[in-house]
């Protein structure tokens, strides 16, 4: 047992937070630390910057640009890439769609998409959720027949996240409605958004955003060598790319943040003749929500210096659960920071009320969602009494 | 940052579990040795003794092993585990603690040494009715006396009280809290023990003109190394914690998955399973807590805040896990004959011996504006 960072990975850390914070551009990283909207440049350019440094895809195969690092390491440049408000490199590019072509895919395939998916030259969606396959995504219904060299794809997704800026879609799709079991005869296509047959919806949240899309597939026609890997096989592939999923969505980093700018801006926000920061229940719930966040970093800590072997750590399954609980905890408090100001959330220009206090509660709605995706709160409470209880 | 054990520290855990799976291993045995004198088993601590146990964080010199609060952290929570009654965190880490970091060569000798053997008990008598969990003594006063002192007034629920054989004591004099030695059998000193709620015992002890010898030799004011002291207990305990909370989730799952209702094992039923899924996320944030905060009295750095912290997380679960060990279990939580209740009153004693979590919540809110984040890493 050991407390503080080896001396090598100490260096590591201060290497990566000095790259951070001095070569992604500032206005990106005052747009993530406003929990602003980035657009579909400032994403790519902080991507394409990270890329030119070898730090966009770190746990790729080294042959396509990863770097070869610990479990520990891989955490430190999650971690110092939140603090540091830089967009993380496109989850869809980067965690899913990369490693699964990186692992299964054909080499004609590997040479083609992975250079530009690590560069963000190509914007990969998901289409994995359909309206009735959600967190029971095996009974998916979006059907591709073979046709000559050509699938023909028909059918529908929905909660496509960031669809509208995507190039291309990675696409869960029945093939064998035979098969016994549901999760047999799914297989995993790529094609182009702008397919003939693509029509995409947006989607308006509560947040007034347009973030998730519903996207529609009639007869779209897509070229037999885009199936990745094996016909019929896409269900482990999910599998493999939704596990990904889950590693880092912690973000204790970014939950940090979070913390950190409500307790300044309750130095600012003057409750009875008195700083709003000196409320002592204002206080003891800060208090209360750093220690759960040290006690969740912890434990990530815990998790990463203990799957060196490639296994995950039973306790990763808590990473998720409580780590969305925090996320949506720091929103909450910022809105009851930001108090009466926190309703006028599309102030127009020339308005007083400060940005954050702006965004405060559609972040805080939009946030809602954190505790769905990537295997719902309940999905992780079944694994964790099923894997780890035995129940 | 490196959490796991090396072979040594695995090593002490499974003799440490080996000796108290025989002792305790059935709760029948542990509800009987609590039911008579002294309220522990004087062969197991004994035998503790022999394997090492009770002298483990003493210096050699004093007839200790030299080792340090990760191996105190591995006992504690084997104690925890089979909700073993010896005193081990009361008597090595917070009495012991207190003469190893203050006493004379000669006081060192003779207390931890006999500790370390296991024909001395020790205990801190320090907590006096109508405070809590402060650094300093309010109400017991020393008088020099000579060229000893004398200590007067009522500690009040003192670990082990009645059976210690000797008391490392708080007591105020010229405006400092400073500690005496006092053995058991001083003149001018009533001790009435008790059972308490968790089959441990406390007892009111009483100093009328008790002559006590000063703990070191100096006669400073022992507010901090008190504060410390406690921040050592207070993480151990976090440990004996640890221990109970895992046996009251393994029996609870256990339980859920033998015993059916409706036709059905509990197990079955989805609105129990994520009850006891959300203990699990419970325990295992606590354990990091807990763990992280042994390592920083292992390199001695802000001991104070790092149990405080780890006493905020340990509170939480602590109450938690044990209200929820008992609601699973249904009636047969409640009774005397099974063991899962007594996890729950042990898990209630220890959130309340040395500060519970509003406590540790009210300290570190205190101090929440001096920092932007908490960095375990710094």
């Amino acid at each position: 047992m050991r407390l503080h960072l080896s001396p090598e990975d100490a260096a590591f850390r201060d290497q990566l937070r000095t790259f951070f914070t001095t070569s992604v551009p500032q206005s990106i990283r005052d747009a993530v630390a406003a929990h602003r909207e980035l657009t579909r440049e400032q994403f790519v350019e902080a991507q394409q910057v990270l890329n030119a440094a070898g730090l966009a895809v770190p746990h790729w195969p080294v042959e396509w640009g990863g770097r070869d690092w610990t479990p520990l390491q891989r955490h430190i440049w999650r971690e110092e890439m939140q603090l540091a408000g830089v967009p993380e490199p496109l989850a869809f590019n980067t965690s899913m769609i990369g490693p699964v072509i990186a692992t299964f895919g054909s080499q004609e395939q590997k040479e083609r998409f992975l250079p530009a998916t690590a560069n963000l030259d190509i914007w990969w969606c998901q289409g994995f959720s359909e309206p009735d396959a959600g967190s029971d995504l095996a009974s998916l219904r979006t059907t591709a027949v073979r046709d000559g060299d050509d699938w023909v794809v028909n059918g529908q997704k929905t909660w496509t996240t960031l669809g509208q800026h995507a190039d291309w879609i990675f696409c869960l799709v029945r093939t064998d409605p035979t098969a016994e079991k549901k999760q047999r005869g799914i297989s995993l296509l790529l094609f182009p958004m702008d397919t003939p047959g693509v029509t995409l919806r947006p989607i308006e949240l509560l947040d007034g955003g347009f973030e998730v899309n519903e996207v529609f597939f009639s007869d779209v026609r897509v070229p037999h060598e885009l199936l990745v890997g094996e016909e019929n096989r896409g269900w482990d592939y999910a599998k493999f790319l939704l596990g990904n999923e889950r590693v880092g969505i912690a973000r204790i980093g970014s939950t940090k943040r979070m913390l950190a700018e409500a307790k300044e801006h309750a130095r600012q926000i003057t409750v009875a003749g008195a700083p709003l920061a000196e409320d002592p229940y204002l206080r003891a719930r800060i208090a209360e929500l750093e220690n759960e966040l040290l006690a969740l970093e912890l434990t990530a800590l815990r998790v990463v210096a203990n799957s060196a072997d490639g296994k995950p750590h039973p306790a990763s399954s808590v990473l998720k659960l409580r780590g969305s609980e925090l996320q949506q905890a720091a929103t909450e408090l910022l809105v009851d920071v930001a108090g009466p100001l926190s309703v006028a959330s599309f102030a127009a220009d020339g308005s007083d009320v400060p940005e954050w206090a702006q965004v405060a509660t559609p972040s805080y709605l939009n946030y809602r969602k954190v505790s769905i995706y990537g295997g719902s709160n309940e999905v992780q409470r079944t694994i964790i009494a099923g894997s780890i209880l035995g129940l | 940052m490196e959490f796991s054990y090396d072979d040594e520290q695995n090593g002490l855990r499974e003799a440490v579990r080996g000796l108290l799976e025989r002792a305790y291993g059935d709760s029948e045995q542990r509800r009987s040795v609590v039911a008579t004198e002294p309220g522990f088993d004087e062969k197991t601590w004994s035998r503790l003794a022999e394997m090492g146990v009770l002298g483990l964080p003493f210096a050699e010199a004093d007839g200790g092993m030299g080792a340090g609060p990760v191996e105190v952290s591995v006992v504690a929570e084997e104690i925890g585990r089979v909700l073993a009654p010896e005193p081990f965190v009361e008597a090595v880490v917070l009495a012991g603690g207190l003469v190893a970091d203050l006493g004379t060569d000669a006081q060192r000798t003779e207390v931890l040494g006999g500790l370390a053997e296991g024909v001395l008990v020790p205990t801190f008598a320090h907590a006096e009715i109508g405070t809590r969990w402060e650094p300093v003594a309010r109400s017991v006063t020393a008088t020099r006396d000579g060229d000893g002192w004398t200590l007067t007034g009522v500690k009040e629920p003192v670990p082990n009280g009645a059976r210690a054989d000797v008391l490392v004591v708080s007591a105020v004099t010229e405006g400092a809290t400073r500690l005496f030695l006092v053995p058991g059998d001083a003149a001018g000193l009533t001790r009435t023990g008790h059972r308490n709620h968790d089959g441990t015992r406390s007892a009111r002890v009483e100093f009328a003109d008790t002559p006590a010898q000063l703990l070191g030799e100096d006669t400073g004011d022992r507010t901090a190394t008190i504060e410390k002291a406690q921040a050592r207990a207070r993480v151990a305990y976090g440990h004996e914690a640890l221990g109970a909370m895992e046996t009251a989730l393994t029996t609870t799952a256990e339980y859920l998955k033998a015993r059916k209702q409706f036709g059905v094992p509990l197990s079955r039923f989805q609105a129990l399973t994520f009850r006891a899924a959300d203990m699990y996320v419970a325990l295992e944030l606590a354990r990091s807590t807990v763990m992280w905060a042994t390592l920083v009295v292992d390199a001695d750095g802000d001991v104070v805040a790092a149990a405080d912290r780890a006493r905020l997380q340990v509170s939480r679960a602590g109450r938690h896990i044990g209200k929820e060990a008992i609601q699973l279990h249904g009636g047969i939580g409640v009774t005397a004959e099974y063991s899962v209740g007594h996890y729950t009153s042990r898990l209630t004693a220890l959130d309340h011996l040395l500060g519970d979590g509003d406590w540790a919540l009210s300290r570190l809110a205190a101090s929440v504006d001096a920092h932007p984040t908490v960095d375990p890493l710094a």
